[in-house]
């Protein structure tokens, strides 16, 4: 099986970030995306990080950023989403937001959909989405990075938010 | 204390072309006080002004953006002082109307109410500059140059209701006036 197929390369991800025009990265940390993704861009000349302290606030400054004619990324573990619902539900969907977040799906078992995990916490994920009717998409390997760039320009063009899920520690 | 709508009045005066981010009774207000398409008050969750006030300060730091957030809202995101401290916006006024209730619903107190000094959370989360107002004549003589000095800076203003205003929720939340404060923003 090709690198391509089971690996997932945080370089792929932060050109697919930059390729949709992302210049600003809010962000808490996450143990699935900090030390190949975040701390990489911590030092990106080409990107701000804006560190929060609770992911709802987040969610508030990328909406900011968008009415300022800024692209940005919200990236956090899944808790923090799952803790972020009612910002999602009132600043992201019923505002109109197109808040673009990078989830980390912590301690996820490589191979299984989210929605068969034998952690509760993971496999609420998806479905909690679909409740409050946010586009997300399951990110595993380098090629499904792909499908980054293209769906954060589309969030924009609708000005809806969506959700990438990374489902493994990228390298 | 002062009257929050002569409160307001006086920064109206001083006003130029600052983004002004309102959040509910003071946002109410600020409509009827000071009309413009740079008021934003599409925050969609309370105690989430100052964190869009953040947003727009980052992408636009060549104006100058000034928050009026409730006591009661600040509680529920304290946490922003520090995330504000860090990304030292040097555009970002941060006011916090301080009336140690949770007005719009129910005039309930706020715990500690008049216990705690939010402009000293304020400092010593590490805003630049943190001030108290209670007192009409020293926010007037005051407010332009605060408008003027480098940020993040905090004014906690000790407030209680004066004249009401009619209420107007269209226009703090519907989407078509997000969109002409988008538009009015990038042209100017």
């Amino acid at each position: 099986m090709s690198d391509e197929v089971t690996s997932l390369k945080a370089d792929l991800i932060i050109r697919e970030i930059k390729r949709a025009g992302i210049r600003f990265i809010v962000a808490l940390p996450d143990r699935t995306t900090s030390e190949h993704l975040l701390k990489p861009l911590f030092q990106d000349p080409d990107l701000q990080v804006v560190q929060v302290c609770k992911e709802d606030e987040g969610v508030s400054i990328c909406s900011g950023l968008y009415s300022a004619g800024e692209r940005a990324l919200l990236l956090m573990q899944h808790t923090g989403l799952l803790d972020s619902i009612n910002a999602l539900r009132g600043i992201a969907m019923e505002g109109s937001n197109p808040v673009c977040m990078m989830v980390g799906l912590l301690n996820k078992e490589p191979g299984i959909p989210p929605t068969q995990s034998n952690r509760y916490s993971l496999r609420i994920v998806e479905p909690v989405l679909d409740a409050i009717q946010i586009e997300h998409y399951l990110i595993e390997t380098s090629e499904e990075t792909d499908k980054i760039a293209p769906a954060i320009e589309a969030a924009y063009e609708k000005a809806a938010p969506v959700v990438f899920l990374i489902g493994k520690e990228p390298s | 204390m002062m009257k929050r709508d002569e409160c307001l009045k006086v920064l109206a005066r001083h006003r130029t072309d600052e983004i002004v981010v309102a959040v509910y009774s003071a946002a109410q207000e600020w409509l009827h006080i000071s009309p413009s398409d740079l008021n934003y008050t599409f925050v969609g969750a309370m105690g989430q002004g100052s964190s869009h006030g953040l947003g727009l300060a980052l992408g636009r730091p060549d104006k100058r953006v000034v928050v009026l957030d409730g006591d009661g809202s600040l509680l529920m995101n304290l946490g922003s002082l520090i995330t504000i401290a860090h990304a030292a916006p040097l555009n970002l006024l941060h006011c916090v109307c301080e009336n140690g209730t949770y007005e719009t619903n129910g005039s309930v107190p706020i715990p500690r109410s008049g216990q705690f000094s939010f402009s000293s959370l304020a400092m010593e989360a590490g805003y630049r500059r943190s001030y108290e107002f209670n007192d009409l004549e020293d926010w007037e003589e005051q407010i332009d140059h605060i408008l003027k000095e480098p940020g993040p800076v905090f004014a906690s203003l000790r407030l209680e209701p004066g004249e009401s205003y009619p209420e107007d929720f269209r226009r703090l939340y519907d989407l078509e006036f997000r969109e002409k404060f988008r538009q009015a923003l990038a042209r100017s």
